[in-house]
């Protein structure tokens, strides 16, 4: 417990974030070897994790970088298709499952930094709703290539088509390996919940840092007064480009992750399309814009709300909408700041005190 | 050879000059006045100096180099900072990172150093923490380090912007109207530390301001903008006693 | 021919799509927030008109203004409790994410009311189609109906918003919240005022869409919602003319592409001619260029 007294603000808080997650992890395995965890619930685990990653990565964007994306689900995207394409063709090659899944994710990564590096260029130069609906049109537009997509292996190589699966030409005992809208059939399941929880861990590790560091000082730095960085040295385009790229990234290893948990990869509107992006953005909001502890829990906590309201059957849906509404306007409206101020002062007088003592 | 020298420096707006034909000569280690009525285009100036805005003809030399042209990220590197009329602070950011910040381009480390904590992270970071301290201490604001910036009073924000400026080790200090909204014991107190920074840095400064006080209590030489052009330039006490500029500022 | 015919569908669609960005643009332009419910009120809207007319049995008219009422009502409803709150939070964020709650509970609300069956939706334009040149190029009586609606409004809209004190309010509130404040103007109001046009011109929009377009579903308004917000985009958000070009010119491009490139890549050209507009015109066709004041 001294320790982590001495160490700094900052430092604390990360080390609380990282524990809470190896906490949420142990008490999940618990459960599920006690036979407290329904099928449901393990079914949701693995696709958490990757909304988890997801959120604290989109995170990046909005509240470090300060820009409004609306396509972070078309990364995922990149990630999911690009890794499953890849195990899909190694799977005799590479038998070990771990080391396969260990460059699946290595590759959809990549792939997914790289489009986000690709896609920066022309999107960071504008501002504000333009850049934003510029991300959503992005994220459109991959996720309809994906459905246009057909991708074959014979023994005379691959063959492409964006027609269908019969002008692939493919030779007798080729495959269909991207099907258009079919997607990707029969990727190995390789996804854990293990690897899920090492994923965000990873992710939080490369968020957390680069926030206190350098460039994440320079990133921030942009994000509070761009005419101000620039009077100081701070190259604007190579910061922004930066994040942006990171933060697709890691957005296309929870694609990945997605991805090797389903037994058919395609690209739908509620998947991959805008609305997974709005959702993902949900989290981040309302956990907090720049609070990554906060988009853990809110991910965590609107992933499950709709699972733990499912008794309420037709009616699940609606309620998640009015919570949705009634939480941003109590956490965000100036009036009910102000009540839950005055509120806190008559419960506890002496916590204001105590702050301003703190600090 | 003077420091800074700009010659027929010229940009127009819509068909409108804003500024015509300006000219300055500045000599390191000099406090320099640029002065003039609402409008006369003295911050457009500075944003021609910062490359903010591209001149339409003009030169800038500093230090016998062309920066016109350049980058305002390359001209803050070759040897030019500023503070902003409406202070333009990292607000969300601790006054330390503020002035860490624009160490930036003095202590380097990779990005990938960073996020694996390697140990030239540390390293750089300690030095990083000494440096800015040290700064901050000089303009009385080292308790406040751990403030965030929007939450310091008026005046120490002044303070903070031009100590960030410092910290990108100018040549050239520029400060915009530096005791705008400051009450007179304020205005004391940074005139204080304008020549403080001038002597301890051996900063050459070039401020512009409304403030006569400021003005004639510390600037050496002044150079007087109306219209876009300039009306007078020399010793501070003779150019506020030349007629032309007291009728430019009491109208006629 | 086909090229022509492509052309007025296009003009047609592009109609619906400019009536739509309408509700977004003015709601941008005034309350500087994306509306992202807007297109959940066409849908709203369309369910009231079909409702109207086979539960009531109400003539189509009726059924339209019935639809434009009730979408009014719920606009300015949904501007009071949900937006109006947020109006000065610290992020502009919160009111967009709310807009995306009241999103959801628009499309759950619909769901549970009506089901997530398709309806047929029946036509509200009795309109026949007219043949020319011949019978080879075909005009149905929606296209027709839906064009010259939209003319008829975008010249009201105009109007108003010039000459009338009303629109004054609104273009003085768009260009300066306080200022317009200390000259009298009643800025909520005003606000309020734009939602409940916007939702009317939105419940108008809902109608000939699905007349042209007959399936109804809970989320028939979402894609539509989306392009016309392209549009809007496109065109210049915040600007009127540029919602009635930018939503023009994507109902031509979108039929166009789906005529001659590709049904399904049509939506990923939609949104790739926006790109590259965005990327040579940062602000749209028609949005002013505001350079930050250093």
């Amino acid at each position: 417990m001294k320790k982590i007294k001495k160490m700094n603000k900052t430092t604390k808080s990360n080390f609380i974030t990282y524990l809470m997650v190896i906490v949420i992890y142990l008490a999940v395995q618990a459960m599920s070897m006690t036979g407290n965890l329904s099928s449901l619930m393990k079914g949701l685990l693995i696709p958490l994790c990757a909304y988890v990653i997801l959120a604290v990565s989109l995170n990046l964007t909005v509240g470090i970088l300060g820009e409004l994306s609306l396509g972070h689900a078309g990364f995922m995207c990149v990630g999911a298709f690009s890794s499953a394409f890849f195990s899909k063709c190694m799977v005799d090659v590479i038998p070990s499952s771990g080391l396969r899944f260990f460059l699946a994710i290595l590759l959809g990564t990549a792939m997914a930094g790289l489009f986000g590096f690709l896609i920066g260029i022309p999107v960071l130069r504008l501002k504000g709703d333009y850049l934003a609906i510029v991300t959503l049109a992005f994220g459109e537009i991959i996720k309809n290539i994906m459905n246009l997509l057909f991708i074959g292996k014979d023994s005379a190589g691959f063959h492409f088509s964006t027609k269908d699966s019969m002008s692939l030409g493919l030779k007798e005992g080729g495959t269909v390996i991207i099907n258009g809208p079919q997607g990707i059939t029969g990727t190995p399941r390789d996804s854990t919940f293990t690897i899920g929880v090492i994923l965000i861990l990873i992710t939080l590790f490369i968020v957390l840092n680069l926030i206190n560091s350098r460039s994440g000082r320079a990133i921030m730095a942009i994000r509070d007064n761009r005419i101000a960085a620039e009077s100081v040295g701070i190259d604007i385009t190579k910061y922004k480009l930066m994040a942006f790229s990171i933060s697709a990234a890691l957005a296309g290893s929870a694609g990945v992750l997605y991805a090797h948990n389903l037994a058919t990869l395609n690209a739908q509107p509620k998947n991959f399309g805008y609305n997974m992006s709005i959702m993902i953005l949900v989290f981040v909001v309302l956990g907090g814009i720049g609070n990554i502890r906060g988009s853990i829990i809110a991910a965590i906590v609107l992933t499950l709300l709709p699972e733990l309201l499912r008794g309420l059957n037709d009616y699940r849906m609606l309620i998640y909408a009015v919570v949705l509404i009634v939480m941003m306007l109590f956490n965000w409206s100036p009036k009910a700041i102000e009540w839950r101020k005055r509120i806190m002062v008559k419960i506890r007088p002496g916590k204001k005190k105590d702050e301003k003592e703190a600090a | 050879m003077a420091l800074l020298e700009v010659k027929n420096l010229g940009i127009s707006f819509g068909g409108l000059k804003a500024v015509n034909e300006f000219q300055v000569t500045i000599e390191k280690g000099s406090l320099y006045g640029l002065i003039g009525p609402n409008g006369a285009g003295k911050t457009t100036i500075f944003n021609l100096l910062t490359g903010v805005y591209k001149p339409d003809e003009g030169i800038i030399l500093l230090d016998g180099e062309n920066i016109v042209g350049k980058k305002t990220i390359d001209i803050n590197k070759a040897g030019i900072a500023r503070t902003f009329q409406n202070i333009r602070l990292f607000k969300d950011l601790s006054v330390l990172d503020n002035v860490k910040a624009g160490l930036h381009n003095h202590y380097n480390y990779s990005t990938l150093e960073g996020i694996f904590r390697l140990p030239k992270y540390y390293k750089v970071e300690k030095a990083m923490d000494e440096k800015a301290m040290e700064l901050l201490d000089v303009f009385g604001l080292a308790e406040e380090a751990h403030t965030l910036a929007s939450n310091l009073p008026y005046g120490k924000q002044r303070k903070l912007e031009i100590t960030r400026a410092l910290a990108t080790e100018p040549k050239l200090l520029l400060l915009d109207e530096p005791a705008a909204g400051m009450n007179p014991n304020e205005t004391k107190e940074l005139m204080d530390t304008i020549s403080f920074v001038r002597d301890k840095f051996d900063m050459t400064i070039l401020l512009i301001e409304h403030d006569m006080k400021l003005v004639s209590g510390i600037c050496e030489q002044l150079t007087v903008l109306n219209f876009g052009q300039v009306l007078a330039e020399g010793r501070t006490s003779e150019v506020l006693n030349n007629p032309e500029v007291i009728k430019a500022y009491l109208g006629e | 021919m086909s090229f022509i015919s492509y052309l007025i569908n296009g003009i047609s669609l592009g109609s619906v799509y400019a009536l739509i960005a309408l509700g977004y643009t003015m709601v941008y332009g005034i309350a500087k927030m994306l509306n992202f419910a807007h297109g959940d009120v066409i849908m709203i809207g369309a369910y009231v008109a079909l409702t109207a007319m086979t539960g009531a049995g109400l003539p189509p008219l009726a059924a339209v203004l019935a639809a434009m009422v009730f979408c009014t009502v719920l606009g300015v409803t949904i501007e009071r409790i949900a937006y109006r709150p947020l109006r000065n939070a610290a992020s502009s964020l919160a009111v967009l994410i709310t807009a995306i709650g009241v999103s959801y509970l628009l499309q759950n609300v619909a769901l549970l009311i009506f089901g997530a069956n398709t309806k047929s939706f029946t036509s509200v334009v009795s309109l026949k189609p007219i043949s020319l040149a011949g019978g080879k190029l075909i005009i149905s009586g929606e296209t027709i109906v839906t064009i010259a609606c939209c003319i008829i409004i975008m010249i009201a809209l105009t109007l108003f918003i010039k000459k009338t004190k009303a629109g004054q309010a609104m273009r003085a509130v768009s260009e300066d919240k306080g200022a317009a404040q200390l000259m009298g103007i009643n800025v909520n109001g005003t606000i309020a005022l734009t939602f409940a046009i916007g939702s009317a011109l939105a419940a108008i929009a809902g109608v000939l869409l699905c007349s042209a377009y007959p399936t109804l579903t809970p989320y028939t308004g979402s894609m539509p919602g989306i392009k016309a917000f392209v549009a809007a985009v496109f065109g210049g958000i915040g600007s009127i003319p540029g919602a009635m070009i930018g939503g023009i010119l994507l109902g031509i491009i979108e039929i166009f592409g789906k005529a001659y490139i590709s049904t399904q890549m049509a939506d990923a050209i939609v949104f790739a001619v926006l790109i590259v507009v965005l990327i040579v015109k940062p602000t749209g066709i028609l949005g002013k260029n505001i350079q930050e004041k250093v």
